[in-house]
């Protein structure tokens, strides 16, 4: 299964240097991404895991800079971990709730983009709902633009913190990859932008995904993303390492996709049952929140050492530290990273 | 305001068939009235076209705003406007306004709704509408679900003798669709629906034309499946044409990367499989009209994330270059070209224009068709600049245009 590549701290000379490790602006999406630039992301995020732990949990790498958590979607455990990511890192954090903010009076996308520029933020967080909603703000701003979830485009630090998590649960070094893990992604994989960018994260660090769902959620030539397809989730999850459970909307088990809660559970859900047939090393993760008793039952996602669920969460912090960091490094002028430099690659 | 008559020598005249033929043509009180081996008369203004083609003035059928000089510039002298504006062309009166709306130096021939509102439920007052100058009916940018609708829509327009010009895209599979489904739009995560959906729907509507006698015109066809059924159906004697616009011949689905919305169209986008079979049904005849869908949306339409974006694009600057594109590939001759962009639509509308032909209206275009340019949506002619082809080269330029042998361009 895992190859273990060879164990290496991070920041040594394993990265182009400075800003050369990771000359994108934005982190709209895990697609524009190579291998060694999403390693090195993971690889920063080792030391504030760390910090994490530590009873005294500040750096005061961004102080003095703000960062904007513009939400045009509800949520809250992305929202709750980029907000404690950027004041962990010493930043002035604003929080921008769509449901209370002039988006509603018909302000467009673009307004308020610009409106959030003019305010000099250092670097914004954007969810939306409409895919390629953060690439369109990323175009007409002139800070750093981290995408949080665009739609059924592409939520990376998701991606990015499900690769962190597995790394850390295999007991992986920093550097390593994931190639031959197994996944199995479950799920509405049609809307789910968490599928897309960890299809892409996980494909790219070498791992074998196998993606299942009924077909009415399933999108169209995804093999083309170099996945496998299932429609049995039993035949899917033979020889999986990890199972990645995804949410299902419960708007669309009333009937338009699937006939019902209870028909989804007994085709696509990860039951005590299913569970206790894996073998004991297989894990499980979900990007929560998660609908108990349906996609996942309660015991399995509570299980001490085989559900990475809350692991996921904790590794999210670091995940979007990490790149809070590293995208505003050229702003802030770190040796290495300054614009000339970036330009001049 | 008669101007004197006119004539135009020294110009390659395509005519419907055969290659261009070097000539002269000669116009007077609006009409042409000599072509081919022809002398100016004396008092004649004369122009010399320097060996630029002599072609008719395009008739694009379907166009969704009256752009004068986006048309003029394109070399389009007759528009026939889709009936979704606001409020819809559901009745005469509109009709009527928008009949005379483009006079005197350019014709609008107005499409009446077919439905209501464009609801698709309840028939418009057709026969009225017809009969204060609407050339055809549509149903609009959408297709009417309710079958029974459509087959009373269809017998009462056979009756009448109008052509029904109708959007082929099931719309329970369509649904919210902005991308068809594939490769790119699973990628980008957008809404997208099987290509199928305008199969679906074409085979519907080929029945009931093919029960009722009534002339079904495609707007748009843009799939291998649908160009099939059309295909056959021609075969079998029914009375159905097909349209497409450059963007389904020129483009695929790949556009869409990045979620450039100036690629948002309706129907979307295809595969480069679907847009090989629109080259291949245009050569064959199983297409009889390109047209240029001009569509111009400004930035309140357009810079939205993609499936928030309004469908359609400004196209009628770019038809004739786009179109010449099959010419210079070996697609299609330039009599064949000019047949799709203005014969083939005029007869369509029962319109005595689109081809160079004594009697018919003077409604000419100077074609240069190998002079290069390149567009840019920055510097358009037409009210908005949400072309697909921003940046393409393009070769083919209109120079001169008259309406009713009036030079209007």
């Amino acid at each position: 299964m895992v190859s273990m590549t060879e164990s290496n701290p991070a920041g040594t000379s394993r990265y182009p240097q400075g800003g050369l490790a990771f000359p994108h602006r934005d982190l709209t999406g895990i697609a524009h991404l190579a291998r060694h630039e999403i390693l090195y992301l993971l690889d920063e995020a080792e030391q504030w895991l760390a910090l994490n732990r530590q009873r005294h949990k500040r750096a005061e790498v961004l102080s003095g800079l703000t960062i904007i958590n513009a939400f045009f979607e509800n949520s809250t455990r992305t929202l709750l971990s980029f907000e404690i990511a950027g004041k962990r890192l010493g930043a002035d954090v604003v929080n921008m709730h769509a449901a209370t903010s002039s988006v509603k009076k018909g302000e467009t996308l673009i307004d308020t983009a610009m409106t959030l520029n003019a305010m000099r933020a250092d670097a914004i967080v954007i969810r939306h709902a409409s895919s390629g909603a953060v690439q369109l703000i990323a175009d007409k701003v002139d800070c750093p633009v981290l995408n949080a979830g665009d739609g059924s485009h592409e939520h990376p630090t998701q991606a990015l913190l499900d690769a962190l998590t597995i790394r850390h649960a295999l007991g992986l070094a920093p550097g390593s990859d994931l190639n031959g893990l197994k996944v199995t992604i479950c799920g509405d994989i049609l809307h789910s932008r968490v599928a897309r960018s960890n299809i892409l994260s996980l494909t790219a660090l070498g791992a074998d995904v196998t993606v299942c769902a009924p077909p009415a959620l399933m999108p169209a030539e995804i093999e083309a993303m170099g996945v496998r397809v299932s429609h049995d989730f039993d035949a899917a999850l033979e020889g999986a390492d990890v199972v990645m459970m995804l949410r299902l909307q419960l708007e669309r088990m009333s009937g338009q996709f699937i006939p019902s809660p209870r028909e989804y559970r007994h085709l696509y859900g990860l039951t005590l049952e299913r569970f206790g047939k894996l073998p004991p090393n297989v894990l499980v993760m979900h990007p929560g929140p998660m609908n108990r008793g349906i996609e996942i039952d309660s015991q399995v996602a509570d299980h001490p050492t085989r559900s990475l669920i809350t692991r996921q969460v904790e590794s999210g912090v670091a995940i979007r530290m990490a790149c809070l960091d590293v995208l505003t490094r050229r702003a802030r002028g770190v040796p290495g990273w300054a614009a000339t430099e970036g330009a001049a690659a | 305001m008669t101007p004197r008559p006119l004539t135009i020598t020294g110009g390659k005249l395509v005519l419907p068939t055969g290659a261009p033929q070097p000539g002269a043509l000669r116009v007077a009180e609006g009409r042409i009235v000599a072509l081919g081996d022809v002398s100016p008369e004396p008092g004649d203004e004369v122009l010399n076209a320097k060996g630029a083609l002599v072609t008719p003035g395009l008739v694009d059928l379907g166009v969704f705003a009256i752009d004068k000089p986006a048309f003029h510039f394109g070399g389009i002298t007759r528009a026939a406007l889709m009936p979704d504006q606001g409020p819809p062309l559901d009745h005469p009166a509109r009709v009527r306004f928008a009949a005379q709306s483009g006079k005197p130096d350019m014709w609008v021939h107005p499409l009446g709704a077919a439905t209501r509102g464009l609801e698709g439920t309840e028939l418009a007052e057709i026969a009225l509408m017809r009969d204060a100058g609407a050339k055809a009916v549509a149903t609009g940018r959408r297709w009417i679900g309710d079958s029974g609708v459509m087959l009373r829509l269809m017998s009462y327009c056979a009756m009448l003798g109008l052509v029904l010009v109708t959007h082929a895209e099931d719309a329970g599979i369509a649904g919210h669709a902005v991308a068809t489904a594939g490769e790119m739009a699973t990628r980008l995560g957008l809404p997208s629906a099987p290509a199928e959906a305008e199969a679906l729907a074409v085979a519907r509507d080929l029945a009931l034309a093919e029960l009722t006698g009534c002339h079904l015109h495609f707007r748009q066809v843009t799939t291998a499946a649908a160009l099939d059924l059309v295909r056959s159906a021609k075969a079998r004697g029914v009375k159905v044409t097909a349209g497409v616009t450059p963007a389904h011949f020129m483009l695929s689905d790949l556009e869409l990367a990045n979620f450039r919305t100036f690629c948002r169209l309706s129907p979307p986008l295809r595969s480069d499989a679907d847009r090989q079979a629109v080259i291949a049904a245009i050569a064959d005849g199983t297409i009889d009209v390109i047209a240029s869908g001009h569509d111009p949306r400004g930035a309140e339409d357009k810079r939205l994330p993609f499936a928030d974006a309004e469908p359609g694009m400004a196209g009628a600057e770019t038809l004739l270059p786009l179109t010449l594109t099959l010419v210079r590939d070996g697609q299609i001759d330039l009599a064949r070209a000019f047949t799709l962009l203005a014969g083939n639509p005029a007869a369509l509308l029962g319109v005595k224009a689109g081809r160079l032909e004594v009697g018919l209206e003077a409604d000419l275009a100077l074609v240069e068709p190998e002079r290069p340019w390149i567009v840019d949506r920055s510097k358009m002619a037409a009210t908005a600049g949400n072309t697909p082809f921003d940046r393409r080269p393009v070769e083919g330029r209109v120079t001169a245009l008259f309406k009713g042998g009036n030079r209007i361009a």
